[in-house]
């Protein structure tokens, strides 16, 4: 008899769905993947659900209100490996932007019925509530890194996702630095490679889709950037995108946004 | 024709060498302008060379600039090196398949790629002699290494434009080339003239200039050459005094200036990723999504990450000024004793493309430099 497949189930909260489009995307490798893994919980690719528990689990999305805050508990009980992918997962996403301000604000300006709305205070990555086995940044993900992910689960090996800076991707495909020779500014040298320099290798800076590089030097960075011409509100902004609740990112642009321009 | 003599060719002729270059088989690769940078790429023509352009070079700033004099070879070196063609940054070193019972070999190797490198600056002809110390050196030996570099011809050329953080006059290593070129140009170019003394390296150096059109070099051509160089030696951007640096560098491993340097340090690896002596590679193994395919590639790394230093239970070195210390003190001091050279050749791309520009010639003088010297610029 074959070896019972590993079950795979794929989980959303609060996101807009493009990180596990990416898994759709993966076209060429999808029967692949298909032949590996029984995909026994893909919502947005099935309405086919196989219960629990499941041997991985890729967990989208970051935590917004109560009733997610109590489901992530259950994804985790029935997840043998539980994987979180996209900055929204692993550092609270482009809502984390609340986290700087008074959500009831935003709720009572924006909804028409404001009491209907029940969400927490602050939009918080998955590890902040459960135990995370890994973590595959990005803004979305980059398709290579989740297949590089699911093959080395399913071999048992540890996955190839590198968390040095970005400039390694420029320098290996050879790049020019988009900061150096054109002054423009990029937040490479703090974020994580993975993205394959996507942004630089257009000539435009890095966005830090990828969130922050595993020494991130951002006050060094900034100093550059306002040598270059940047001023403090727009050192706020860069730091404040998709990753803006990261932590040394968050530290970043508060620090900016405390500073007198 | 043979080794050590010179010969002038004029500007026209260097299309021919190339055609010649080519004709023998060599994929000519050299400078060329892409991304507002001079780069190195494959070149069919001297229509492909950064003919009147030259370059403005800074801690952490480069541009491109427009130069009439319309020389071919008018500028320093950019942010590549020949590295990227010996050390290819991404390399398949095995591959296999699984078959009953257990796995074959999957991967055949082409033969080496023959290249012609055109315009090997001084300081970059330096570094491959370096490269080959460590590369073809014994133990270790890199048989990729071994065949793209024995198969390389390399068309060296003077530098006359020294870009403001060069530094190879300290070095010893430019603006004149030394030896391991197989032709070696010097550009001459003014109002009245644009032609290259053209030095012949090595016996398949002059088989090549044989079949071009070419004049003996008259001692007024030499002594033009010469001029170029020496007004190059007077440009230097930068300096750095080598004289006791090894031990001075030796004495300093506590200093607290490593600490002054990690506030500025990103740790973002620019500064080895442009190094022509810099040739640390990791192995990364992957398999496919059915494990019926396995493959070892070989990639570029870098000091500067966590990851590199890891060794049972951790890294070694996880702050950023202990990682510029490894960096700075395996080039300009410990370098000499795995080596028997420095591993810095003066070419100034660390500081050029370090993304805040710090300088290692200002770093070395703040720690290991003479105490009268610190701060001071050339």
């Amino acid at each position: 008899m074959a070896p019972r497949r590993p079950k795979l189930a794929v989980f959303k909260f609060a996101s807009c769905d493009g990180c596990q489009l990416t898994l759709l995307n993966c076209e060429d490798e999808l029967l692949a993947i298909a032949g590996e893994v029984e995909i026994a919980n893909f919502l947005e690719a099935s309405r086919a659900v196989v219960k629990g528990p499941y041997d991985l689990a890729l967990v989208e999305g970051s935590i917004t209100t109560p009733e997610d805050a109590e489901r992530i508990h259950k994804v985790r009980r029935m997840s043998r490996t539980l994987v979180t992918i996209g900055a929204c997962a692993t550092a609270g996403g482009i809502q984390g932007l609340r986290n700087f301000k008074d959500v009831h604000e935003f709720v009572s300006s924006v909804y028409a019925t404001p009491e209907y709305i029940s969400t927490l205070e602050a939009s918080t990555p998955i590890a902040q509530h459960v135990r995370v086995d890994f973590e595959l940044r990005g803004c979305p993900i980059s398709r290579a890194q989740l297949l590089e992910v699911l093959g080395a689960f399913l071999r048992g090996r540890r996955p190839n996702i590198p968390t040095y800076s970005l400039c390694f991707e420029c320098k290996r495909q050879g790049t020019v630095c988009v900061m150096v020779a054109h002054g423009t500014p990029c937040l490479g040298p703090v974020t994580q490679a993975g993205c394959g320099a996507l942004c630089p290798s257009y000539h435009r800076g890095c966005y830090g889709c990828f969130g922050p590089m595993e020494s991130p030097n951002t006050a060094s960075l900034g100093a550059r950037w306002e040598a270059m011409g940047a001023a403090r509100p727009d050192l706020v902004r860069a730091f404040r995108t998709y990753n803006a609740a990261a932590i040394p990112f968050r530290a970043a642009s508060e620090a900016y946004e405390q500073q007198e321009p | 024709m043979q080794p050590g003599d010179s010969v002038v060719i004029e500007r026209v002729v260097l299309d021919a060498l190339l055609a010649a270059l080519r004709e023998r088989g060599y994929e000519t690769v050299g400078p060329t302008v892409r991304e507002g940078a001079i780069v190195y790429d494959e070149i069919r023509a001297t229509s492909d060379l950064p003919a009147g352009w030259t370059d403005e070079q800074e801690g952490g700033h480069y541009r491109l600039r427009r130069d009439d004099r319309e020389a071919l070879f008018g500028y320093a070196v950019g942010p590549h090196s020949w590295r990227r063609y010996l050390e290819p940054p991404s390399l398949v070193r095995w591959r296999g398949r699984r078959v009953d019972g257990g796995f074959e070999d999957d991967l055949t190797p082409g033969p080496p790629p023959r290249y012609a490198f055109v315009g090997v600056r001084p300081c970059e002809l330096a570094a491959l002699l370096v490269k080959d110390r460590i590369l073809l050196g014994d133990p270790g030996a890199d048989p990729d290494y071994r065949s793209r570099r024995e198969s390389a011809f390399l068309v060296a050329v003077n530098c006359g434009s020294p870009a403001g953080t060069c530094f190879c006059v300290s070095m010893g290593t430019g603006p004149r080339f030394g030896p391991g070129f197989d032709l070696g140009l010097t550009e001459l170019v003014d109002d009245a003239r644009h032609d290259f003394v053209l030095q012949v390296g090595t016996a398949r150096g002059a088989a090549v200039v044989e079949g071009l059109p070419h004049r003996p070099a008259e001692p007024a051509d030499l002594t033009a050459a010469e001029a170029v160089l020496r007004e190059a030696e007077g440009r230097m951007g930068r300096s750095l005094e080598t004289e006791g640096l090894k031990e001075r560098l030796e004495r300093s491993y506590e200093n607290p200036h490593w600490d002054e340097v990690a506030k500025r340090c990103l740790s973002c690896g620019n500064c080895t990723m442009v190094c022509p002596t810099c040739f640390c590679s990791t192995v990364e193994d992957s398999t496919d999504l059915p494990g019926t395919r396995a493959e070892r590639r070989r990639i570029w790394d870098s000091c500067f990450s966590i990851e590199f230093s890891y060794v049972h239970g951790g890294s070694v070195r996880t702050s950023a000024g202990a990682r510029y210390r490894q960096w700075i003190t395996h080039k300009l001091a410990t370098w000499h004793d795995q080596f028997g050279v420095s591993g810095c050749v003066g070419c100034g791309r660390c500081i050029t493309w370090c993304p805040v520009g710090i300088d290692i010639t200002a770093e070395a003088r703040a720690i290991g430099g003479p105490a009268e010297a610190a701060g001071s610029r050339p």
